[in-house]
C-alpha cells in the first residue's frame, strides 16, 4: 500500500507492480501539499513557490499511458518530485526567491529538469528558497520563509529549505536541491531528511541561475540514501551545455547505496575531522556525532582522527569568494531583459532605472553580498581579500589530498547546532554564517558529501546530521557510507527518523 | 582592521548599481564593517608561494562540436522583456541630454 510516506524506491516498485498509478500519487502528494503548505492560520510549512497541479497530472496521465504500453522510460518514471525555484523551468515560474523575478517564465528548461521531464517524472512545483541562495534558514526568501515540519517556528535551513521541508512533510517523495556552502545538506541536517552534494561538475549547471558558479552544484533531498542515489544517477552524467561538466562515465551510485544498505563497513577506513568540533558545537549534535562513529566502528571500520589545519579558514574564504562570484552573476539583473523594471519619475537614463531596480528587486542580504564582493574585487582590495581567498582554497584542496591519501572518507557533523527559532539569527549576518562552518569546505573544493539523519539532539529533541566527504568523483563512497549508516539506525530505531516528527495538524 | 565607512559603502553602491536609501545605508556600513572584520583573518595566511585555485577543477577551452543546434526565438528571447519593440528589447535612453 502506497502512502506518501512511501519512499521513491517503494514507489517504484508499486508503480512496476500495478498497485498504484502515477496519476494516484502525484494526486496523493498534491492533496497533502493542499493541505499543509498553506494554511489558513498562516503557518503552514510553505515549501512551495509555485504549485503546477494540473502539469503534474498531465505528465503523470502520460506516463500511466507510457507504463501500459510497455513504454516505461526508465525506474523514476511516474513518480512526482519538487524543484528548487533556482532551475529553470520551460513555462513555470522560476523566481530565485526575489522580487526582481517575480512572474519570470523561462523559455528553456535547465537540463536536470530537461532530464526529469525526459525520465517522466512530473513535477509538482517550485519550491522556496533564500534568495539566489543567499542564506541558511530561507528566511531570506522574498515570499516568507518555510517552517520547519518538526517545529514549525524554526527554520528548515537553507537556502534550500524549501525542498528539504518538501520531502520532510511528505509533500514530495523526491526534490532537487542546489549546494553552494550546503544549501542542501544543512537544510537536511535539520529537517531530519537525506542530502547530497554530488562532485563539482558532476550535475549539469545549466540553466542553475548562478549564485556563485565555482562553488554551486545541483543534487538529490529526499528521505533516504537509496532514493537519492537513484535521483542522482538520473540527473547526472555529462552536459556538453556546461563547459564545466565532467566527462567520464560514473558507476551506479544506486549499487553503491545497495552494496552500502547490506551494513558492512569493514576495509573502510573514516577520518574524523578534528578541526570541526569544539566552541559553538551543540552538545546534543556532537552526541549524536559520536555515536554514529562509533556506530561505523561496530561495522567493521577503521576510524583514525585526521586535522585539516586550512579548514578553519574556509568560512572566512567562501565570504569573499561567493560574494565575489555572486556580485558579478548577479549583474545580469539590469531592468532589460527580463525580470522587474522600476522607472523612476522624470525622464531616467537607463543606468538611473536600473539602480532604481535593484534596489527595490533585491532582498537586504543579496544587497549585502553583493556590496561585500564589489567591495572584494575593487583595486586595491583585490590582492588582500580576494587574491587571498583564492590562496586558502588551494590551501583547502591541499588539506583534503592529504587527508584522503590516508583515509577514504571524511565525516564530521553537518550543522553546528540543530534548527533555530526563525527570526533569531536574521539580523546577524555573521551568525547566519557559521552555520555552514562544515559544508563549505566541500564546495570550496569541490568533492562530494552527503548528510544523513542521525537522530535528535538531547537539549531539544530536533533532528542533527552526519556528513560524510569523499574524494572528487567518488560519490559512491559516500552513498555506500550513507547507507550503511542509514540502515543501522533504522535497525535501532524500528524505523526511520521522520517516523518520530510531530504531526502536523492536519494529520 | 577594515573599516568600512558609510560613504565608502555609498560609493559600493553606485559602482554596483544600486540605490541604497539613508536607511539602508545606516543598517548596512555597520553590518559590513563586521563582515569584514570577521573574514580579515585570513590576511597573510597563505605565502606568495601558494598559488590561486579559481575552479575545483582545472579545465580550459572546453569546445562543443561545432554543429548547428537550435537556440531561442526571437519570441522566446523577448518573452520576459519588460518592455519589447519590433523584435527588439526596449530600453531607457543609454546617454544623458550633455553626452
Amino acid at each position: 500500500m502506497t502512502s506518501i510516506r512511501s519512499t521513491a524506491a517503494e514507489l517504484v516498485q508499486a508503480l512496476a507492480d500495478g498497485s498504484t498509478t502515477s496519476v494516484e500519487l502525484t494526486q496523493l502528494h498534491l492533496d497533502r501539499i493542499a493541505a499543509v503548505d498553506t494554511t489558513a492560520d498562516g503557518r503552514g510549512v510553505h515549501a512551495f513557490l509555485h504549485v503546477d497541479g494540473e502539469g503534474a497530472l498531465a505528465q503523470a496521465a502520460e506516463s500511466d499511458v507510457r507504463r501500459a504500453r510497455g513504454e516505461v522510460r526508465g525506474p523514476l518514471d511516474g513518480v512526482p518530485i519538487a524543484v528548487k525555484d533556482v532551475l529553470t523551468t520551460r513555462g513555470l515560474p522560476t523566481t530565485c526567491g526575489s522580487k526582481i523575478l517575480e512572474g519570470w517564465i523561462p523559455p528553456y528548461d535547465a537540463t536536470v529538469v530537461a532530464r526529469l521531464r525526459a525520465a517522466g517524472l512530473p513535477i509538482l512545483g517550485k519550491t522556496n528558497m533564500d534568495e539566489f541562495a543567499m542564506g541558511s534558514s530561507t528566511e531570506h526568501s522574498a515570499y516568507g520563509p518555510t517552517r520547519n515540519p518538526w517545529d514549525l517556528d524554526r527554520i528548515p535551513g537553507g537556502s534550500g529549505g524549501g525542498s528539504a521541508a518538501a520531502v520532510a512533510a511528505f509533500e514530495a517523495p523526491l526534490a532537487i536541491g542546489t549546494d553552494t556552502g550546503g544549501s542542501i545538506r544543512q537544510p537536511g541536517a535539520v529537517t531530519g531528511t537525506v542530502g547530497v552534494k554530488p562532485t563539482y561538475g558532476g550535475v549539469s549547471r545549466y540553466g542553475l541561475v548562478a549564485l556563485a558558479n565555482s562553488l554551486d552544484q545541483a543534487g538529490p533531498v529526499t528521505r533516504t540514501v537509496l532514493d537519492a542515489a537513484m535521483l542522482h544517477d538520473l540527473i547526472g552524467g555529462h552536459d556538453p551545455r556546461d563547459s564545466t561538466s565532467i566527462q567520464q562515465a560514473w558507476p551506479s551510485f544506486t549499487e553503491a547505496a545497495k552494496a552500502g544498505a547490506t551494513g558492512d563497513m569493514s576495509g573502510v577506513k573514516v577520518g574524523v575531522i578534528t578541526e570541526l568540533a569544539g566552541e559553538g558545537w551543540q552538545a546534543g549534535v556532537m552526541a549524536r556525532f559520536q555515536e554514529s562513529v562509533d556506530l561505523l566502528v561496530k561495522a567493521g571500520a577503521e576510524v583514525v582522527e585526521v586535522s585539516c589545519p586550512s579548514f578553519v579558514h574556509a568560512l572566512a574564504a567562501y565570504y569573499l569568494i561567493l560574494p565575489a562570484e555572486a556580485s558579478s552573476n548577479l549583474a545580469k539583473f539590469d531592468a532589460m531583459r527580463y525580470g522587474l523594471r522600476v522607472v523612476p519619475d522624470g525622464d531616467p537614463s537607463a543606468e538611473e532605472v536600473m539602480r532604481a531596480t535593484r534596489d527595490a528587486g533585491f532582498g537586504d542580504e543579496v544587497k549585502r553580498r553583493i556590496i561585500l564582493g564589489t567591495y572584494a574585487l575593487s583595486s586595491g582590495y583585490y590582492d588582500a581579500y580576494y587574491g587571498q581567498a583564492q590562496k586558502i582554497r588551494t590551501l583547502i584542496s591541499r588539506d583534503f589530498e592529504a587527508a584522503f591519501a590516508s583515509v577514504d572518507v571524511l565525516v564530521s557533523p553537518t550543522a553546528p547546532t540543530t534548527a533555530f527559532k526563525l527570526g533569531e539569527k536574521l539580523d546577524d549576518p555573521m551568525a547566519m554564517y557559521l552555520n555552514d562552518l562544515a559544508t563549505i569546505p566541500a564546495n570550496l573544493a569541490g568533492v562530494p558529501g552527503i548528510s544523513v539523519p542521525n537522530g535528535l539532539a538531547d537539549e531539544d529533541g530536533l533532528p542533527s546530521g552526519f556528513q560524510v566527504l569523499a574524494p572528487a568523483l567518488a560519490d559512491d563512497r559516500v552513498y555506500r557510507v550513507g547507507a550503511a549508516l542509514e540502515a543501522m539506525y533504522a535497525e535501532q530505531w524500528g524505523g526511520p527518523l521522520l517516523d518520530r516528527a510531530p504531526g502536523l495538524e492536519t494529520e | 582592521m577594515p573599516e568600512i565607512s558609510r560613504a565608502e559603502v555609498a560609493h559600493l553602491a553606485t559602482l554596483a548599481r544600486i540605490d541604497l536609501s539613508d536607511a539602508e545605508l545606516d543598517h548596512l556600513a555597520p553590518q559590513l564593517s563586521v563582515i569584514l572584520e570577521s573574514v580579515a583573518s585570513i590576511n597573510g595566511v597563505a605565502g606568495d608561494d601558494v598559488p590561486p585555485t579559481s575552479h575545483a577543477l582545472p579545465l580550459t577551452n572546453v569546445f562543443r562540436e561545432d554543429v548547428v543546434v537550435p537556440g531561442l526565438t526571437a519570441e522566446e528571447a523577448l518573452s520576459g522583456a519588460p518592455a519589447a519593440e519590433g523584435h527588439r528589447f526596449s530600453v531607457p535612453r543609454i546617454l544623458g541630454e550633455e553626452q
